[in-house]
């Protein structure tokens, strides 16, 4: 498998290296879908620029980066393409690996399951073979690397990129069970941009399923490893922090970073709900919105850890996706990131209901964000509404997107402990209806 | 949400869906055509009406007085031009230098891609003149422009000194908020182009033109003025500018104010609005003048020097003179007295224009339709694409393409590239091989580069159906119809961000395009579908609209004429793209044709 790998890594080196060249790299890395305030390039050659003239990269409100981002292109800003080709095939491998592990992991499972005989007999066909399951972690790279979305998104060089590295390979080391790795790392990726945070519960309730500790507050083995991991995130967190502080010298970066992160100050349309509704309301509303937009990232993690206390992976799949949804600049890197990984739930798509239609309607918006965009800034004759209009549209899709494999995957899951068939009492076949 | 979780809902939906499809498909596409024609009638439309409050509510008199005068220097104008056999730019410096402004010129070179025969020119080289009335009670940073290209032959002598006179009256007023540019440029458009390239600091299409000496503020508004006799019976507006940009209504609300209190006639498309809406003439009047806005929409290219305005964010209109048998005349002043009235209202504006629809047609200069009327009309045609694509049979194609091992995905990889490699060949190489085209055959570089396009569009019809076989073998019935789906998919996406952008085209586009590509299969009898759909393919339908618009401006071709107004369309289709960056070109060669060979290939799946 190492062999199509390897092509597939050298066709996306040569087709951003190609785009790199191209008279395109300037025009993608002004697209308001691409890069935001957080991650824009341009930002980041701003902060650099102001960190060689010996003042504060935070001074003047435009660089939004962490210190360690700053540091780390201080020394191979000359290398950035490169950089972030490179952080795209971290990615894109780490994906791989980790989905390879996690479907050999299912695979056992579910030889267990069926030699204890615990499938009932009419739910043999909704069993996953090898040969279905062998290529899906090269899909899962492929989706990545050749994902438009992707591809716009390293052109422009955003900062989004190396998010989505990071992201991954915490996703890679929790597959692989180090506690350690996977609790630096979600610190690290937490650091960089607040949300993943959110990773937290359905890491831990992966790792408590591994070492076959059962989730049960009464039992002092589960309190002990919930410590032993939140201890581990939160020194990482705090050391992580510390070190900033001290290469900096100031705490300048908490208000600019976070603070920005939470209070969406810049309103610069993107694909996002937050910059329309906040352009529109009033200042003395602003908090209590403020909250009630911030608690929909961190809000759906409790009812989802709880429904899918056994199903950590898919947890991590519907956290990254309500993330790159609900987050306050979003752009389509991290979109990309959760439609990776779209291929390891290909065996749900008999359950899928509205997979069609709802990417009918992404491509459309897809398509439709540039044109609108152009009407309204460069055309005049468009406003404001008609993008908001298109961007409502799109996360609606991506919404009933991520919901549709929520059902599909619970659906699944309950017909592989009641029967594909299913009888209401009266003889008659019943349907399954999400409520 | 409901109806996209609830199982039993969603199956009656479905199959109501699949089973009247075909006849839901042809009662949306009769009306749509039907909604579309409703649009002229007039109890449909809306009155015009001022939007803007800084025009609207201020009476302006005009006091213009000196049309005679502006008559004579016009005749001046003229002995002058003949000397120079070309634009008497001295002569423009010193008159406009007289009469107070601060005059600046602007020289620029082009070279064509290739001749342009209509106009006959290949190398241009021009000069622009300008004068800048700076304005005494302001800080100078808005502007508004008036314009008037200085024509070859005696043609448009009298709007280049219309506009000498109103900037010698302008001169001596004080009410000015907003510096007021004269501008007299050469070579038409590309004149304009060059001057707004320079004003803007842009250059987008690879003109070569010397800095911009002298400039005002941002331009809000500007008028381009074309006159080309001492009387004139009606004036004529025009808005259809680049990329089928319009200005906003309030300009020609604006124009049609004046016009109805200095009791000028005006029309709009060359077209006198009739009161009569009650009666078949008068419906059929209103819907040729809609129909003439259309075409001229549609085609992208900017049929006025204000086109090319547009694209600058500037609202900008075209006003003709023009002079026919009637009997009732309008002299200079009273013209005069008009662009002095509209100048006077823009220079009142306190902010762009922006009130009013920027999306609009109209049946005539006092009704409007607006995009949310027309808007259905496209729509109705495009949902037809949609329920198509929701076909059961193409759904149930589009799970079996997802699923692994299915050969679906490639066999439709190979038609999709094949057709728009023939696509970029029919951009790129018409413009690239005239040299070597000349060389071998007995034609000129115009004749070439239209021939060349022809032959390769021609031999885009033979070549995709036959290579797919080799690559792929045998093509299934699986193949076609995933090949179907991704062609209607990316032609509904494609239409709809066209109709967006420019209504017209996409309607016209989808007019011809939807019927054939929605009932499309491999299992029709060939050759009558081959030529049905070659007669609804992207160049018929240009053909058409040649031999539509000439019927509509009543000067009717016969085929051999309407031939040659085709190639000429072609390689003017082509200049604009490449001197003004008009759109339509790349759109139809990069994306309309290649999606059309798709389902051309469609037909040939065997």
């Amino acid at each position: 498998m190492a062999a199509p790998l390897t092509l597939l890594l050298i066709v996306a080196v040569t087709i951003r290296a190609v785009l790199f060249r191209s008279s395109w790299a300037e025009l993608i890395s002004e697209r308001v879908e691409v890069v935001s305030p957080l991650n824009a390039w341009k930002r980041v050659v701003e902060g650099l620029a102001l960190l060689d003239l010996g003042v504060s990269p935070y001074s003047g409100d435009v660089f939004h980066e962490t210190p360690f981002m700053i540091y780390l292109f201080h020394f191979v800003v000359d290398y950035a393409e490169i950089v972030f080709m490179i952080a795209d095939g971290i990615t894109a491998v780490a994906l791989y690996l980790s989905i390879q592990t996690y479907n050999k992991n299912v695979f056992r499972k579910q030889k267990y399951a069926l030699e204890s005989d615990r499938y009932p007999a009419d739910c043999l066909e909704l069993l996953r073979s090898p040969k279905e399951m062998f290529y899906i972690p090269l899909k899962v790279a492929m989706f990545y690397l050749l994902n438009p979305f992707t591809i716009l998104s390293c052109v422009a060089k955003s900062t989004c990129g190396l998010n989505n590295a990071i992201i991954a390979l915490f996703i890679l080391c929790t597959l692989k069970g180090s506690a350690l790795l996977s609790g630096i790392l979600l610190a690290l990726a937490t650091y960089q941009s607040i949300y993943p945070l959110t990773l937290f519960a359905p890491a831990l309730l992966f790792f408590l399923q591994r070492l076959y500790i059962p989730v049960n507050l009464r039992r002092s083995s589960f309190w002990f490893f919930t410590l032993q991991y939140a201890f581990i995130y939160v020194g990482s967190l705090v050391v992580i922090t510390g070190l900033s502080f001290f290469l900096l010298g100031s705490w300048d970066f908490i208000p600019s970073v976070y603070g920005f992160i939470f209070s969406v100050p810049d309103l610069t349309p993107n694909i996002g709900l937050f910059w329309y509704f906040f352009a529109e309301m009033f200042e003395h509303f602003r908090l209590f919105f403020i909250c009630v937009f911030q608690i929909n990232v961190f809000f759906y993690t409790i009812p989802l850890s709880i429904k899918l206390k056994e199903h950590p992976v898919f947890l991590i799949f519907m956290q990254i996706a309500i993330i790159s949804i609900f987050k306050s600049y979003p752009t389509v890197g991290d979109v990309a990131l959760y439609m990776a990984f779209l291929p390891a739930w290909s065996h749900l798509y008999r359950f899928l209901r509205n997979i069609f239609l709802v990417s009918c309607v992404l491509l459309a918006c897809s398509a439709l964000f540039p044109v609108l965009w152009h009407l309204w800034i460069y055309a005049g004759s468009a406003n404001s509404n008609f993008y908001y209009a298109i961007t409502l549209l799109f996360n609606f899709g991506q919404i009933l997107l991520v919901s549709d494999y929520f059902y599909a995957y619970l659906r699944r899951e309950h017909h592989l402990t009641h029967g594909l068939y299913l009888k209401k009492k009266d003889g008659t076949e019943a349907t399954l209806v999400l409520k | 949400m409901g109806l996209l979780s609830d199982p039993n809902r969603r199956k009656a939906l479905t199959g109501l869906l699949t089973r009247l499809n075909t006849p839901i498909c042809i009662v949306c596409y009769l009306a749509g055509i039907v909604w579309f024609m409703g649009l002229a009638f007039e109890p449909f439309t809306l009155r015009t009406y001022m939007s803007e409050n800084a025009m609207g509510s201020t009476m302006v008199e005009e006091r213009f007085s000196s049309g005679e005068r502006a008559l004579s220097l016009a005749k001046e104008f003229d002995a002058h031009k003949r000397q120079a056999r070309g634009m008497p730019v001295e002569w423009l410096v010193k008159a406009m230098q007289s009469r107070g402004l601060e005059v600046f010129t602007q020289s620029f070179s082009r070279k064509l891609p290739f001749p342009d025969e209509n106009k006959e020119r290949y190398m241009v080289r021009g000069t622009n003149v300008y004068g800048i009335l700076r304005a005494p009670r302001a800080p100078r940073t808005e502007a508004l422009v008036i314009t008037a290209p200085c024509s070859p032959g005696n043609t448009n002598n009298q709007a280049v000194a219309l506009l000498l006179a109103l900037a010698q009256y302008f001169r001596n007023q004080i009410y000015w908020a907003k510096d007021i540019i004269f501008l007299v440029n050469e070579h038409d458009l590309i004149g304009t182009q060059a001057w707004l390239e320079g004003y803007h600091h842009t250059n987008i299409t690879g003109m070569e033109y010397s800095p911009l000496q002298g400039r005002a503020g941002s331009i809000q508004a500007a008028l381009s003025l074309e006159l080309s006799s001492d009387v004139i019976t009606s004036l004529d507006l025009v808005l259809e500018g680049l990329n089928g940009q319009l200005p906003n209504l309030d300009l020609a609300n604006l124009f049609y104010a004046f016009c109805q209190k200095l009791g000028v006639l005006c029309t709009i498309q060359g077209k006198l609005q009739r009161n009569d809406w009650d009666t078949a003439e008068g419906y059929t009047h209103a819907a040729q003048t809609m129909m003439l806005m259309v075409l001229k929409q549609a085609c992208g290219r900017s049929w006025g020097d204000h086109g090319l305005f547009l694209r600058y964010h500037i609202e900008a209109a075209s006003v003709r003179g023009i002079n026919s048998f009637r009997h009732y005349k309008t002299d200079a002043t009273t013209i005069g007295r008009l662009l002095e009235g509209m100048v006077r209202k823009l220079n009142n504006l306190l902010e762009r224009l922006h009130q009013s629809y920027f999306f609009y047609l109209l049946p005539s200069l006092s009704r409007f339709v607006s995009i949310g009327y027309y808007m259905p009309a496209f729509g109705l045609l495009a949902v037809i694409l949609l329920l198509r694509v929701s076909f059961p049979g193409l759904c149930h194609c589009f799970s079996v393409s997802l699923q692994p091992s299915s050969p679906g995905v490639l066999t439709v990889l190979t038609p999709v590239v094949i057709s728009h490699l023939t696509g970029v060949a029919l951009y790129l190489l018409p413009v690239h091989l005239q040299e070597m085209a000349v060389e071998h055959f007995p034609v000129s570089e115009t004749e070439a580069v239209v021939l060349t396009a022809i032959a390769i569009y021609t031999a885009g019809l033979a070549l995709p159906h036959n290579t797919q076989r080799l690559l792929s073998g045998e093509g299934t019935e699986q193949g076609w119809k995933v090949l179907k789906l991704t062609a209607l998919l990316y032609l509904a996406v494609l239409l709809g961000c066209t109709a967006l952008i420019n209504f017209s085209l996409g309607f016209i586009l989808a007019v011809t395009l939807v019927p054939i590509t929605a009932s499309i299969t491999p299992h029709m009898p060939k050759a009558l579908y081959a030529v049905v759909m070659v007669l609804l393919s992207p160049a018929f339908t240009i053909l058409y609209c040649v031999f539509i618009y000439q019927e509509l401006i009543e000067a009717p071709v016969s085929v051999s004429e309407g031939w040659m107004l085709f190639l000429s369309v072609i390689s003017q289709g082509i200049l604009d793209h490449a001197l003004y960056g008009s759109l339509v070109y790349p759109l139809l060669a990069l994306f309309i044709y290649p999606c059309w060979l798709m389902f051309w290939n469609i037909l040939f799946w065997n």
